[in-house]
């Protein structure tokens, strides 16, 4: 059972959370634009490294919110997303960077 | 046999129990091993290959031999189970077995979840010192240890420390120990398993620590900031020819029979001995009045047991020492000491080989533990307790580093190293007594070429018993490393893996098990399907009609019977277990665009549309009719088994894709119980339900308010539909009074029957995540002026666009009463072998298929099994025109008093309802205070009698609740960041109050006063209860009075709020309140 630093509730039992998935992943700007390949890649496509891993989080039983964390996939070894030294706009909460895409209108 | 005096045993009490049928006695202290012994049992089992005799081998849980079946436990280590009085207790023949048959066992199991600053495992010296120096330095420390008091190895021998005897050590520090309020000391406790964030699952004999014999056990869940370990050490044989016999036992299990248990394992021993530990035993036995005839050495002359001498039954006379043979009934044998370093290699920490020590220890830890003592190779009592110490000051973060405490002088010489002796080669010597694994069978695996330890172990299945190889693991490693001409360090070790001594299942299900084995979730009605004798289905956690039988009907003659009331008359039906979700904000309609196909920022106050959503991929998720309330709200509605998915996914678009929409979202799926009222004759059953609306300007696809409904004109049947919403707590008498007035209810299984009569797909029924709408012939429901919506670029796809796709067809079988089979493969007619679709809704005379490149009029053939000839039709079977939808077109306008059936049988014998007048009370009858139910209502006497002054249980029923999204409303508990549930005083009067179903528009907030129970448990022992099933911290210092959070329990979503110093209150949605209520009532029950 691991244990998740939500940026809200604090440290919580994995069961608590629901997982999810690459973190970074933004939904493109213009997909009618994009070329089919280029839209697989963002639907289909998703790292799997041996070590440090971005991904995100949602607190599904506990404040609901979507974060992001770095988790180490062979130690599990876990930490914030380094800051990127950009607040995003929405952010009003402190909550953490947001945990996916750039938070800009598409 | 057992000695005249000493032990830790009470002699002046006697215990029976029984071993394979005959009557034996112990004494409180004993463990039904050491009682055995005392009794002279030698013999305790057979081996489970060779049928070869075997006896007791050590005295601990890593016992390979003495497995026995003990009372309803298919097979335990006689040297783990405490004597208590009427053990029955049989050895094996060959393997265990489980009977199927046999009825659950009647030990009450829990959990119960603490977090600590500091986690020590085991008691012995290094532990008791850790957890001394942690808790004195004020951290909250749990010390863990597998025996019924503290002192680990010290209570099995004679050691002095400051000159007295170990166990006043040992009572002086549990003393300190029990001064301090923040360290909980757990006996009779086995850390099984060590998992990641330094989450340690620990398994109590909680009855017995109670003083109840019931047997029941707790699995504790731990975390633990720091862990500190200190486990001991496994002492190891040594495999040499005859190593096996009954009469062969580990030296420092002799030791310990005849210093704890006053037990005498032999009268004239021989000690094989490669370490000084051998050399204690020896001098321990002797002191206790066995005669020791030789000790074997091999670091003094290199002399060795060579083999062993045997009676007719195969207990031991005698052991061989090269050409010479002495007599002896006990060999006490010492190969040297393992570690045990299980939960450390659990943690993923690294061993290494100490070639000083000739064992594996730990090396580098992969979690914030420090092992200490023994489990680290530190030997010494002295040099154990001086680690433990610095260990503990370590753990508790404390900078006196253990100096502060006094380490007490310890009268054992300086250890010198053990001889490096694994193996004596010849016939029979065993490496894994439980596996009957010998140092030939070893030999044959490298020999076969392997060279990896796990190969050797998985080809001769050395250590894959139940000891998990406590005590051959190591040895087959050295015998691995010497065929090899490796040394061990270079083999290394196999994985240690939980548990590390065996877990019952039914400790692992605890409580969790019959009906709270898995949270049910029921609506408002629920009681009256029950009590009408509804068959139910599952739908996820949901108990739902599947249809209501009536005096002995079949399933198809009730779904005929309830299909006809929908199509001719009225019928009802429950359908509380839709998602609802409450959109509200500026952006509410830009977001339903994103979200859907089709659009909703067009759509008119007070209007419904039909919705479909996709993923990224395209293929189709959910759908559901969302009905606009006012301009920025918005009511959308899921499938019930999508509805926590869908939530979660609308929730995730929101915060982490468009921020910057003004838009929230709350789910209010509980707070409204819906009655669908359908068929030609609907509209006066709803007229006399809801009085206050004008139902001759009611058009289809529009809604209405009146009193506390919500009244939705959809149907999912082809029918005139009404689907009238209330607060839960008057579903109930909404029901009642919906079937008083002739409405005939029906189930899920009739609901399937009208929609796929009516060609309407069902998400996850027609879809299984590879169909996108077009493919379901809704090309219409997808928008082609929107920019965007979530899947529209993958419908663009080539292979989303490729035209020969499976599509939705109908198919009508030859034989019109035939039934297909859903799943049934279809092949083109006559006799085509390439499977063009799949059946996936079939009833009676009528099935949807997924098919591709198929016309209307096709014949095909319907394989399950059967083939069966079927031709292929428009999946609209019923009404295509859709000219029922206002109702019977036979019967255009609906009279006031319009006929209806008697109340819930479908009978065509029909009564008058009669028309509201204009004076009448414009209240119903089911809307009255008094009809109304508190989800737990049904509790209040159970609660009462369950009540006690440890804990107190009720309900808080009706108490309004608003839930207010933005981060500066400031209101009531912050659930989360912009997340705020305001909850009011009970209403006066003792029910729900008048709340029109309007009310909250254009207030903040969206009123859910139905969508939670509130349970209030006061008492002292409230923390008890709820730390069986809550997996937070809920120190009263960290959780402390006025806290509120969102979390888990029992298997519950809750908000828990500490209302008071001992009390609490328990927000949990009312689907669920049922099963909660009877979970913290069986809690109660095991206080
Ligand atoms: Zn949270």
């Amino acid at each position: 059972m691991q244990s998740i630093e939500c940026p809200w509730c604090g440290p919580r039992d994995e069961i608590e959370f629901r997982y999810g998935g690459q973190a970074g992943i933004a939904y493109p700007r213009d997909p009618g634009a994009l070329s089919d390949e280029e839209w697989a890649g963002y639907v289909f496509m998703r790292d799997n490294p041996r070590g440090w891993f971005h991904e995100r989080w949602f607190h599904v039983h506990g404040c609901r919110t979507w974060f992001s964390i770095r988790r180490h996939t062979v130690t599990h070894e876990t930490g914030p997303v380094p800051d990127t030294g950009r607040e995003p706009e929405s952010d009003r909460t402190g909550r953490g960077p947001l945990a996916r895409g750039t938070g800009e209108a598409r | 046999m057992r000695r005249e005096t000493g032990g830790r045993i009470d002699r002046s009490r006697t215990l029976r129990f029984s071993f394979d049928g005959e009557e034996l006695t112990g004494h409180p202290g004993d463990t039904l091993a050491s009682a055995l012994l005392g009794c002279g049992v030698r013999i305790v089992g057979r081996s489970v290959d060779l049928g070869r005799p075997r006896g007791i081998f050590t005295a601990g849980a890593e016992e390979p031999n003495a497995l026995l079946r003990v009372g309803d436990e298919p097979m335990v280590a006689a040297t783990t189970v405490e004597l208590r009085d009427g053990i029955e207790a049989w050895s094996l023949q060959g393997r265990g077995r489980l009977d199927p048959a046999a009825p659950p066992g009647e030990a009450r199991h829990d959990k119960a979840h603490l977090h600590c600053d500091v986690l020590v495992a085991g008691a012995g010296p290094a532990g008791l010192a850790a957890a001394l120096a942690a808790g004195e330095a004020g951290a909250r420390v749990v010390l863990l240890d597998d025996q019924p008091e503290p002192g680990g190895d010290l209570l099995g021998g004679r050691l002095l420390l400051d000159g007295a005897p170990a166990p006043e050590w040992v009572s002086s520090v549990a003393v300190r120990l029990a001064a301090l309020p923040e360290v909980r000391v757990l006996p009779r406790t086995t850390a099984v398993g060590y998992h990641d964030h330094n989450y340690v699952v620990a398994v109590e004999e909680r009855d017995a620590n109670r003083g109840r014999e019931s047997g029941g056990r707790r699995l504790w869940h731990l975390r633990a900031r720091r862990v500190v370990l200190a486990t001991g050490a496994h002492e190891r044989p040594v495999a040499f020819p005859g190593n096996d016999r009954p009469g062969v036992m580990l030296a420092s299990a002799a030791r310990t029979y005849a210093n704890r248990y006053g037990v005498l394992p032999g009268r004239r021993a021989v000690v094989f001995t490669c370490t000084d530990s051998g050399h204690e035993a020896a001098r321990d036995l002797a002191a206790a009045g066995v005669e020791i005839v030789e000790i074997v050495d091999p670091r003094r002359d290199g002399a060795v047991i060579t083999g062993t001498l045997a009676d007719a039954e195969g207990i031991l006379t005698g052991v061989a020492i090269g050409d010479r043979t002495v007599g002896c009934d006990l060999l006490a044998v010492s190969g040297g000491w393992n570690p045990a370093v299980h939960l450390f290699s659990q943690s993923q920490g690294r061993l290494r080989f100490d070639d000083a020590l000739q064992a594996f220890v730990p090396d580098r830890s992969a979690q914030a533990e420090r092992s200490a003592g023994a489990c680290r190779g530190v030997y010494g009592t002295a040099a154990a307790i001086a680690d433990g110490f610095a260990a503990g000051s370590w753990a508790a973060g404390s900078r006196a580093a253990g100096q502060a405490f006094h380490v007490p002088e310890c009268d054992e010489p300086e250890p010198r190293p053990p001889a490096a002796l694994w193996a004596v080669p010849g016939a029979e010597a065993f490496v894994d007594l439980q596996r009957d694994v010998t140092v030939a069978d070893v030999e044959r695996a490298t020999g076969a070429g392997m060279r990896s330890v796990e190969h050797v172990k998985r080809y001769t299945t050395a250590g894959t018993g139940a000891d998990q190889g406590k005590t051959s693991g190591a040895t087959a490693v050295g015998v691995v490393a010497g065929l090899l001409g490796a040394a061990p360090g270079q083999v290394g070790t196999t994985t240690f893996r939980p548990p590390y001594t065996p877990v019952a299942f039914g400790v692992l299900a605890g409580r969790e098990r019959g009906a709270l084995s898995d949270p049910v979730r029921v609506t408002a009605m629920h009681g009256l399907h029950l009590a009408r004798g509804a068959v139910f289905e599952n739908v996820g956690q949901w108990k739902r009609p599947r249809y209501f039988p009536l005096g002995g009907e079949s399933m198809e003659e009730a779904v005929e019977r309830e299909r006809r009331a929908a199509r001719t008359g009225v019928g009802a039906m429950d359908a509380s277990t839709l998602g609802k979700i409450e959109v509200r904000g500026r952006d509410a309609g830009e977001f339903l665009d994103r979200v859907y196909t089709n659009m909703f920022s067009t759509l008119p106050v007070g209007s419904c549309r039909y919705g479909v959503m996709c993923g990224a991929d395209g293929m189709v998720l959910d759908d559901g009719v969302t009905t606009r309330l006012a301009r920025d709200r918005y009511l959308a509605t899921t499938t019930t088994g999508n509805a926590a998915a869908v939530f979660d996914r609308l929730e995730e678009w929101r915060q982490t894709e468009w921020p910057h929409l003004d838009v929230s979202l709350t789910s209010v799926t509980d707070h409204w119980a819906v009655v669908a009222v359908v068929g030609p004759r609907a509209r006066p059953v709803a007229r006399a339900l809801v009085p206050g609306v004008d139902f001759d300007d009611f058009p289809f696809m529009t809604y209405r308010e009146s009193g506390p409904a919500r009244i939705f004109r959809i149907s999912f049947s082809g029918e005139l539909a009404y689907e009238i919403n209330v607060p839960r707590w008057y579903g109930a008498a909404l029901w009642e009074a919906a079937l008083e007035l002739g409405a005939v209810p029906y189930g899920t299984e009739t609901m399937h029957v009208l929609r796929a009569e009516k060609g309407f797909a069902i998400v996850g029924q027609e879809t299984d995540g590879t169909v996108t709408p077009q493919d379901l012939g809704m090309s219409w429901i997808v928008s082609t002026r929107k920019p965007d919506f979530i899947g529209k670029r993958s419908h663009a796809r080539p292979d989303t666009a490729r035209p020969d796709r499976r599509r939705l067809v109908g198919l009508v079988p030859d034989d019109p009463a035939e039934t297909l089979t859903e799943g049934a493969q279809l092949v083109a007619a006559p006799g085509g072998g390439r499977m063009i679709g799949h059946v996936t809704s079939a009833y009676p005379g009528v099935a949807l298929a997924m098919a591709a490149g198929v016309a209307i009029g096709d014949r095909l053939v319907a394989f399950d099994g059967r083939r069966i000839p079927v031709t292929v039709v428009s999946p609209v079977f019923h009404d295509p025109e859709n000219a029922r939808r206002d109702g019977d077109p036979q019967d255009p306008s609906p009279r006031s008093g319009a006929p209806a059936g008697r109340p819930g049988t479908g009978s065509d014998a029909l009564r008058e309802i009669p028309e509201p007048g204009d004076a009448a009370d414009p209240v119903p009858e089911w809307a009255r205070g008094d009809r109304a139910a508190s989800p737990l209502a049904e509790f209040t006497g159970r609660f009462a009698a369950a009540s006690s002054p440890a804990v107190t249980i009720r309900e808080l029923p009706f108490l309004p609740m608003r839930e207010i999204m933005g981060g500066e409303a400031g209101e009531g508990l912050r659930l989360g960041p912009d997340w705020w549930l305001a909850v009011g005083e009970p209403p006066a009067g003792g029910g729900p109050g008048d709340r029109p179903a309007g009310a909250d528009t254009g207030t903040a907030g969206t009123d859910v006063s139905a969508q939670r129970a509130v349970v209030e448990l006061s008492g002292p022992g409230v923390r008890d209860v709820l730390m069986t099933g809550c997996p937070i911290d809920l120190h009263p210092e960290v959780f402390t009075t006025g806290s509120h959070t969102q979390t888990l329990l029992a298997r519950a979503p809750v908000v828990l709020h500490r209302t008071g110093p001992d009390a609490y209150r328990v927000l949990v949605r009312a689907c669920l309140a049922g099963y909660l209520a009877e979970w913290l009532l069986d809690a109660l029950e095991g206080l």
